[in-house]
């Protein structure tokens, strides 16, 4: 008899069918794998495990734990069982944890209310639980608050959480997304020591095939509330039978067609560039502290290159774009494009801006809601000294949105008419519409489901084939970075730690941090051989 | 949504009064009659009269008027000072200027309202333009405060960023891209300052402060009949019920807009 086992499941929520007949089931000290890109229903499924659906929810089918079907048990008896039987992990750690509350307190509840320990017992317990996820309360005492964390020692506080009652059954939904690179790598190497430890099971969910082909024994591919695919992960990576999952192993090692040539002559020069920011005073009357988030980086950016600037969060490539960008100001060293200076201090003329834009991450957050896409996209004219106006105005919006693949007509439309990828279009579309010379790429795929985020890179590398366009392209995800870039930069602490032709930084890396970084990322190409 | 409906509905009645007496009102509020004084409601005088036999409904009219226009100018100047106040206070957190706007704000907060109102009309004289004054005044740190802290937010936003890109300076920003972003706010705190405006105006009529006789208000019409409640009830009543309908058909109308336009609070009740 499997752990559990689910047969069938249709859900409809208001008459919406989110998952058409769902058949799974998870082993006792094994790891399932759920793969499918945004809307697939991989979620729902770990809600309806939980029984903890949005109200208007139908349910047919039989979610069995151990033998016992969830779906009849009555709220109460499901309470016992969440928390108990099966434990949860969030993807996003800090919204999963109460700030109020320290990391012991939050332990010893699932305890106390499970399991009917006093305080005094749930705390000690609590403290072994912690010291499973490797953070041990010499060094992470029970008193500390959740913000006194990074993100993945709040993660290992989530998943302390999830396993203090000894659960059959472990779901992590997403559990890395948030994380970064090299912290991600030791979460999972936990989930499975876990695993392995306690032989439970576990259902990891997520976007990335990399990701969970790396420690699943099972997967299960997903694809609009279906199951498409699914068994043995072996299995499934060598035969690959349905299309979809072929498409989808195609798309996240997609490689674009890339033919731009770089030219010898520099076009974005950054000399020994510093920003700083003030801390938080210590006391009232004393100097407040600086925070050296960019120290002194200097590098340049050829006409026609693709650049990428690899780091991880909190290193300081976001705040080198935004100072590049003029955004913040800088407090030494100069940036050049084209051959007009702008030192620190200075502010940017319209002149150098007009030169530069940008793509931003978020494909729901960078538009005005409010403004259609026509106004939207032609924002930047306003940098222009002769903008053109009236007829010529709709021309260069249409002819904008042309080259992202997009209809003139869609002029006409709001900003949540668009799908994800959509967005990611108009907003490369709001950067060409002045003919730069440069666009900065900041985390501009990140966002993207794997099949969308090839279509955007075919797109930036037809783009800068037919324009000679140079891309920064900063990104953490060093898979997409290697595909669409002619040389990389790798970011640490607000330094370039190491810089060279993107395969030479690849094959070769010189320094430690950078070995860390490529070690860390799951690759999928081992699986396969 | 229904308290959109029900508040809607009384703010409606209230202000077609207030729109109707400009033209007609069943009697002269200013007639006064005194053999028809303290009549209880009834055929002729639908609302009864009072002791110097003017008709109810006519002043509860004419005072729908006189309270409606000083809570809107109010809420006016709250909103026309406050709001540039406070998109220009988050254009720069945390610089001299941002503190200056922000610590003057905390300043009028911290004054009891009225009284500044009877200070204000000590100086100046009680009148209905010092009503306004007095009660616009307390508006604006309310509007400047509540502009600043969702501007800010949208500050960080990546479609300002994106403006910022294009070029556009921080009050052209403000203007194209915050403003918009933050107008349901504003109208929902519009539609509760109103109603609080409306209370204010009452507040100081009462106490003799606001429009002077012989012109009709509420507040005025409660303090002349309280010490006749116990001879003539409807005296009080109808202005009275006049005052709590209009307040609480504004608050309704406040939260139903608030449901209605935010859309977090649309989407988690669908």
């Amino acid at each position: 008899m499997s752990l559990l086992q689910i047969d069938n499941l249709h859900l409809a929520i208001h008459d919406q069918p989110i998952l058409k007949g769902i058949t799974l089931g998870v082993e006792a000290g094994r790891v399932l794998g759920i793969i499918g890109e945004s809307g697939s229903g991989k979620s729902m499924t770990a809600s309806a495990i939980m029984q903890l659906l949005p109200n208007g929810t139908s349910m047919t089918g039989d979610i069995l734990l151990e033998g016992i079907a969830l779906t009849d048990m009555t709220e109460t008896a499901l309470n016992d069982v969440r928390g108990r039987l099966i434990g949860m992990v969030f993807q996003e750690p800090m919204t999963a944890l109460n700030p109020l509350l320290t990391i012991g307190d939050q332990v010893a509840e699932t305890l106390r209310l499970h399991q009917g320990m006093s305080r005094r017992e749930a705390l000690a317990r609590a403290a072994e639980v912690l010291a499973r996820v490797e953070l041990p309360p010499a060094r992470f005492p029970l008193n500390r608050y959740p913000h006194e964390l990074s993100g993945g020692q709040r993660q290992r506080v989530v998943i302390a959480i999830a396993i203090a009652c000894n659960p059959r059954l472990l779901i992590a939904d997403e559990p890395t997304t948030a994380l970064d690179v090299t912290t991600q790598a030791q979460i999972l190497l936990l989930l499975k020591r876990l695993v392995a430890e306690d032989g439970m099971g576990l259902i990891l969910i997520s976007h990335d095939l990399a990701v969970v082909a790396d420690i699943a024994d099972d997967l299960a591919i997903m694809r609009e509330g279906e199951v498409v695919e699914a068994g043995p992960t072996a299995r499934v990576l060598r035969e690959k039978s349905h299309p979809y999952t072929r498409a989808l192993f195609e798309a996240s090692s997609h490689q674009p067609d890339r033919r731009a040539i770089p030219t010898e002559a520099p076009l974005l020069e950054v000399r020994n560039l510093i920003r700083t920011y003030p801390l938080p005073r210590k006391s009232i009357f004393g100097k407040p502290g600086m925070f050296e988030a960019v120290r002194d980086v200097s590098f340049t950016l050829d006409h026609g290159e693709s650049l990428g600037l690899v780091g991880e969060s909190g290193c300081g490539k976001s705040t080198l774009t935004r100072a590049i960008l003029g955004l913040d100001a800088a407090q030494g060293g100069s940036i050049s494009v084209d051959g007009e200076t702008v030192v620190a201090g200075q502010r940017m003329p319209t002149g150098l801006r007009a030169k530069m834009q940008v793509v931003f991450q978020d494909p729901y957050g960078s538009f005005n809601p409010r403004h259609k896409v026509s106004r939207l996209v032609s924002e930047p004219l306003h940098l222009l000294e002769d903008a053109p106006v009236g007829p010529e105005r709709d021309a260069a919006i249409g002819q904008a949105l042309g080259e992202v693949g997009l209809d003139e007509t869609d002029a006409q439309k709001y900003i949540h008419e668009f799908s994800g990828g959509q967005r990611q279009r108009i907003a490369i579309a709001r950067a060409l519409i002045i003919r730069p010379r440069l666009i900065i790429l900041d985390e501009a795929v990140s966002a993207l489901d794997v099949s969308i985020r090839a279509q955007i890179l075919d797109l930036l590398a037809d783009l800068s084939t037919r324009h000679g366009l140079s891309y920064l392209f900063i990104s953490h995800d060093l898979h997409v970075v290697r595909a669409i870039t002619d040389r990389v930069m790798i970011m640490k602490s607000g330094q370039i730690v190491e810089e060279g032709a993107t395969e030479t930084v690849f094959a070769d890396p010189q320094h430690d941090y950078t070995r860390t970084l490529l070690a860390a990322a799951p690759v999928l190409e081992e699986h396969v051989s | 949504m229904r308290g959109l409906l029900v508040g809607g509905a009384l703010a409606i009645v209230f202000l077609a009064a207030a729109l109707l007496s400009l033209i007609w009102t069943p009697y002269d509020v200013e007639a006064l009659d005194i053999a028809a004084k303290m009549q209880p409601p009834g055929g002729a005088h639908w609302f009864g009269t009072d002791h110097f036999g003017r008709d109810i409904l006519s002043m509860i009219m004419v005072g729908a008027r006189v309270s409606i226009a000083v809570a809107l100018v109010a809420v006016g100047i709250g909103i026309g000072l406050g709001v540039p106040l406070g998109l220009a206070a988050a254009t720069r957190k945390g610089s001299a200027f941002d503190e200056i706007i922000m610590r003057s704000n905390d300043l009028i907060f911290a004054f009891p309202s009225l009284l500044i109102a009877v200070m204000i009309t000590a100086v100046f004289g009680p009148s209905a333009l010092n009503a306004i004054i007095a009660i616009g005044i307390f508006n604006i740190p309310v509007f400047a405060r509540l502009t600043r802290g969702a501007a800010l937010s949208l500050w960080q936003r990546e479609f300002i960023l994106a403006a910022r890109v294009a070029g556009k300076g921080p009050a052209r920003i403000s203007v194209e891209h915050i403003l918009p972003n933050i107008a349901n706010l504003l109208i929902v705190q519009g539609t509760i300052q109103f109603s609080l405006g409306i209370l204010a105006e009452a507040g100081l009529s009462y106490i003799g402060l606001g429009v002077q006789p012989p012109t009709p208000s509420w507040g005025r019409m409660l303090a002349d009949s309280q010490t006749l409640a116990s001879l003539a009830p409807h005296l009080v009543l109808f202005p009275g019920f006049a005052i709590i309908l209009t307040v609480l058909g504004l608050n309704l109308m406040g939260d139903g807009l608030r449901d209605l336009l935010d859309p977090r609070i649309r989407r988690a009740r669908s």
